[in-house]
């Protein structure tokens, strides 16, 4: 089977500081790929490159048969076909919940904004926030605003999901409110590509863990192998520090 | 010391009419201002240097010369260069015009700059056009943010729009100094005049605060 995601000998540098090195990886449709690493291995850059919110210096990147590198791709396009979580949330604070996640289908998929307001209302309520729809988000938790981002992604009915450690930034009594989430979309054949320190998370949801070291994928394989048998030192490594 | 109020009743009515120049003046500057300087904040931001540079060079030039020389140079060099002679009322316009655009561009670009860009990064990623991240999530939040900048600005504005008497515009300090002439009298002409630019730029200052609460 075609994979849906298949980067190709991905290059990325900030003027002279190589951050990815001939990054190659394919992702079929309905797998979670968890990616770990140590501080400024360059997850956040890799996963970035996959919406383009960072531009790659060589290589390729190829999104259900589309290269974003092409010329003639709408990259505008392609984004809504892939959502993207942040660690930092990024709701926007000017708008009212269900404002938040009723927008950009509003804006982009032109959809009526009643059409727009259902979909949120769903998506609410299957974060388990329905009775948040007309708060700010200054007036949530972190672990609220995280579901709340992740349901504003889910919006635009995207084939593939980018989280970049949506964890990381919460209270620990919250971690667990957002990885129900996350594996509830897991279970529904969400594709995902999961950058995360949540090393239960990635032996249990996971299909495939990435070990990323200065730029490149060090070794990969399913949880219980990677976790269970690494091959490599540096990951042998890696995770006596955090497991 | 002797205070002559019936010079300032006498000259009441072109005082006022001073005073209607000073607003209208400094309304229509700071508006052009605004319009001139969102151009050029946004032109600060490009992102190569070549297109970013004239208008970099451009805010340098205003801030860093006097408000004073400007209007000179403007009423004696350029409304002649493109006129043939010169007009007061067009001077004034166009040089407190020009100076405002300077502070509004960067007024613009530090509002905008100040928005954290996660902000733009999640409207982009959901498929958002540059334009609408602008539009709808970066410039809703950095306008709030501008108001009491631009508050500022308009009210150093309409005081420095005293500086016009330089060109003999018809504004309230014009009249004040043709009041001093007559009469040969100190306090009466600049104690008004003074009095004039405090009640414009307290109410101002009181509107302001008004609007800054309700957006
Ligand atoms: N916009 C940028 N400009 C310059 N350097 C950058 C930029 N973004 C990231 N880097 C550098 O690239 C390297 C990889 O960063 P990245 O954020 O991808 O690491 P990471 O694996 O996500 O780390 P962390 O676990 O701390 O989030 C780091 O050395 C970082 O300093
Ligand atoms: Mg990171």
């Amino acid at each position: 089977m075609e994979p849906i995601i298949s980067v190709k000998h991905l290059h990325k540098s900030f003027g002279a500081h190589k951050v990815l090195t001939d990054i190659s990886v394919d992702i079929h449709s309905r797998e979670v790929v968890v990616v770990i690493g140590p501080s400024g291995s360059g997850k956040s850059t890799f996963l970035r490159c996959l919406n383009l919110l960072e531009q790659p210096q060589e290589g390729d990147i190829i999104i259900e048969g589309t290269s974003l590198m092409a010329k003639s791709t709408r990259i505008n396009d392609i984004r809504t076909e892939v959502g993207m979580v942040f660690q930092q949330f990024n709701l926007f604070p000017h708008k009212k919940v269900i404002e938040n996640i009723m927008l950009a289908p509003m804006q982009v998929r032109k959809w009526p904004a009643d059409k727009a307001r259902q979909k949120a209302l769903e998506l609410l309520q299957k974060v388990g926030l329905s009775e948040k729809a007309e708060m700010y988000p200054a007036s949530l938790s972190g672990g609220q605003a995280q579901r709340v981002a992740i349901a504003r992604a889910l919006a635009m009915e995207p084939k593939i999901m980018l989280f970049d450690e949506p964890t990381s930034a919460l209270d620990p009594e919250m971690v667990g409110e957002v990885l129900a989430v996350m594996k509830d979309l897991a279970s529904e054949g969400m594709t995902m590509v999961v950058v995360t320190h949540e090393m239960g998370f990635a032996r249990e949801v996971g299909d495939r863990v990435l070990f990323m070291e200065q730029g490149i994928v060090v070794e990969q394989g399913v949880p219980e192998q990677l976790f269970g048998n690494p091959s490599h030192e540096r990951t042998r490594e890696f995770l006596s520090k955090v497991l | 010391m002797d205070f002559r109020f019936d010079i300032i009743v006498h000259y009441l009515p072109v005082l006022l009419k001073g005073t209607l120049f000073t607003i209208g003046v400094s309304l229509v500057s700071i508006l052009c201002g605004s319009i001139l300087g969102l151009v050029i904040g946004f032109g600060k931001m490009a992102p190569r240097w070549y297109f970013r540079w004239p208008f970099h060079a451009y805010i340098n030039i205003f801030r860093g010369t006097p408000l004073y020389v400007q209007i000179l140079i403007v009423h004696f060099g350029l409304i002649p260069l493109f006129y043939g002679k010169t007009y007061a009322l067009m001077s004034a316009f166009v040089a407190l015009s020009l100076n405002s655009a300077a502070y509004s561009a960067e007024i613009f670009r530090a509002g905008i700059q100040s928005i954290d860009p996660g902000q733009r990064e999640a409207a982009l990623s959901l498929g958002m056009t540059k334009l609408q991240a602008m539009r709808f999530i970066i410039l809703p939040q950095a306008i709030k943010r501008m108001v009491p900048a631009f508050g500022n600005e308009f009210i150093v504005l309409v005081k420095d729009s005293s500086l016009l008497a330089l060109i003999a515009a018809p504004e309230i300090m014009y009249w004040s100094n043709t009041m001093k002439g007559q009469y040969l009298r100190i306090w009466e002409p600049y104690l008004t005049a003074a009095l004039i630019y405090f009640i414009l730029t307290y109410s101002l200052s009181k509107l302001l605060n008004y609007i800054e609460r309700k957006v």
